[in-house]
């Protein structure tokens, strides 16, 4: 079982180093002059207003909620898809019950609006 | 990767046994792949622009050396040497952590792809599920550059590409379940295994289209590139970013592009297989080099389809985005996942292992049997969808015109 991430434990610890062999090179041959113009906040030449870290439009996190029930479902159904072939008929029909009552979850938020982009 | 194991240890090195010769092995296919993945980038930015430019009647690069070949060996010093301006508002640790695990999230993707037969880092058995993982935590680095630079157009182009990554990622992972349920493993290797007889995208073409239009949309680039709408919301969220920083998001965003190719090829193209010919079954070298180019040519097939897609179609917009994903591939999923795994289960063979299974009322029309079953079942969940949907914009643009008609001209018959 631990073998099977052998190969990614070495390939993360030499793609762990890329990022800071980039870095340090480019900080070896970049010029570094800041001043406090350049530093500003781009917004095409206009002077930033207000703070950037305000409350946001919820419609996103909606979007985000339904996600996590959906990536639930997937975990539930990954175990399932492997074990397909050695499991009887009736299996099946629960797995497809499931996957109903999900797609009647999603039916749910629809009419709610909850997927409705204002 | 066990002949080159065999050869190390009849070499007869002090200390090299078959677990440090196996070790060794793996070191160097882990340092080939990560230093590989990324100097992909150097072909793939050259290819991008030329293919671009050819579609739009131009020359593209052709200054840098032969064809223009070196221009992108001459982009990656200039990014070397820019200034780094990192904006004093920023929140300075997450900003400078975000482009490289957006790297470190590219490479790591490559892990599991079984390059050639016999040639794979590693047979997880959990390689879909490592693929859903790990592209989460690129969405991660996304999220934390826009949030990071404290700038609102970076912070509105990681919203929209988080909004979107979520939206995509579920019809992506319905079809990674379907690959599963068909080939009854979640490892990689078994999967391309599993398409000797018929590659996937022969049996199950609305999965793979589904599969691949998703990957699109995850990797982020046109027609799904509102991440990073310039006319709207500058270059999204990395506005903010310069020098090697913007160059590290550009190589991400190359890898994953590089790694959806080559997980669309293995999952759905059969890997390393060539039709007609058995590759694994050929002397050693021979099937790892053939495999290889096998894989290599699928891999550029769908880098160059996405070049393609770039160069034709306009971008979209977000609540049409949304929509799309929400209420066509999602509920178009759900309902192909159903009749994939119904299919599956007539076709079973049954298993005497643990509890007694019957084998499945069809079985006894064996591979090709399945194959046409599952290609009618696609087949069929995508002509239903195309009906349902079409008759549903009917009926939105019939209310849209009755209500504009209304406006334009007051009923005829109501002044008489």
């Amino acid at each position: 079982m631990l073998k099977e991430f052998e190969f990614v434990g070495l390939l993360g610890a030499i793609t762990f180093t890329i990022p800071f062999v980039t870095l340090l090179l480019a900080w070896l041959l970049r010029p570094k002059k800041p001043n406090p113009a350049k530093q500003e906040t781009y917004e095409s030449g206009v002077q930033t207003i207000g703070d950037t870290w305000v409350r946001f439009k919820a419609q996103y996190y909606i979007y985000a909620l339904i996600f996590v029930v959906f990536d639930i479902e997937a975990v539930f159904l990954f175990p399932f898809a492997v074990a397909l072939n050695q499991l009887p008929l009736y299996a099946l029909v629960w797995a497809i019950v499931f996957i109903l009552l999900l797609f009647d979850g999603l039916l749910y938020a629809w009419r709610k609006g909850a997927l409705h982009w204002t | 990767m066990q002949g080159v194991i065999d050869f190390l240890v009849s070499l007869n090195i002090p200390y090299v046994n078959a677990s440090v010769a196996r070790y060794i092995v793996l070191q160097v296919l882990a340092a080939i792949v990560a230093v590989a993945a990324p100097a992909g980038l150097i072909i793939l930015t050259w290819l991008e622009r030329k293919i671009i430019a050819r579609i739009q009647d131009r020359l593209g690069p052709n200054r840098a050396g032969p064809f223009g070949l070196l221009q992108a060996i001459a982009d990656m010093v200039k990014m070397f040497t820019k200034e780094d301006i990192t904006p004093a508002k920023a929140d300075r640790l997450v900003y400078n952590i975000a482009p490289g695990l957006g790297m470190f999230a590219a490479i790591m993707a490559f892990a599991v792809i079984p390059f050639a037969p016999g040639f794979a880092g590693t047979q997880m058995n959990v390689g879909l599920l490592y693929i859903v993982a790990i592209g989460g935590l690129g969405t991660l680095a996304i999220l934390m550059a826009g949030w990071a630079s404290n700038n609102k157009y970076a912070l509105l182009g990681a919203f929209r590409a988080v909004a979107m990554l979520l939206t995509y990622e579920i019809p992506m992972v319905m079809t990674l379940v379907m690959v599963a349920v068909v080939a009854g493993s979640m490892s990689m290797v078994d999967v391309v295994e599993a398409q000797s007889g018929m590659w996937f995208v022969v049996s199950m073409p609305v999965a793979f289209l589904i599969f691949f239009l998703s990957g699109v949309a995850e990797v982020g680039r046109s027609p799904f590139d509102l991440v990073e709408a310039e006319s709207e919301i500058i270059a999204g969220f990395h506005t903010e970013y310069s020098g090697i920083k913007f160059g590290m998001i550009m190589i991400a965003e190359y890898v994953h592009m590089f790694a959806l190719s080559f997980f669309t090829a293995v999952l759905f193209l059969g890997g390393w297989q060539i039709p007609f010919i058995d590759v694994a079954a050929l002397p050693a070298p021979f099937a790892a080099i053939l495999g290889l180019i096998s894989l290599l040519v699928k891999v550029f097939f769908f880098v160059f389809v996405m070049m393609w897609l770039r160069g034709t179609l306009p971008r979209f917009r977000i609540d049409h985005l949304l929509d799309f994903g929400w209420k066509f591939l999602v509920p178009l999923t759900l309902v192909l996942l159903i009749g994939v795994a119904f299919v599956i289960r007539l076709f079973a063979p049954g298993s005497s292992v643990g509890i007694p299974v019957a084998a499945g009322p069809l079985s006894g029309l064996g591979m090709p049997g399945q194959v046409v079953a599952l290609l009618v079942t696609n087949l069929l969940v995508l002509g239903l969808a195309l009906v349902v949907v079409s008759s549903a914009a009917r009926r939105t643009r019939s209310k849209a015109l009755r209500a504009v008609s209304a406006v334009d001209s007051p009923v005829p018959t109501a002044g008489k």
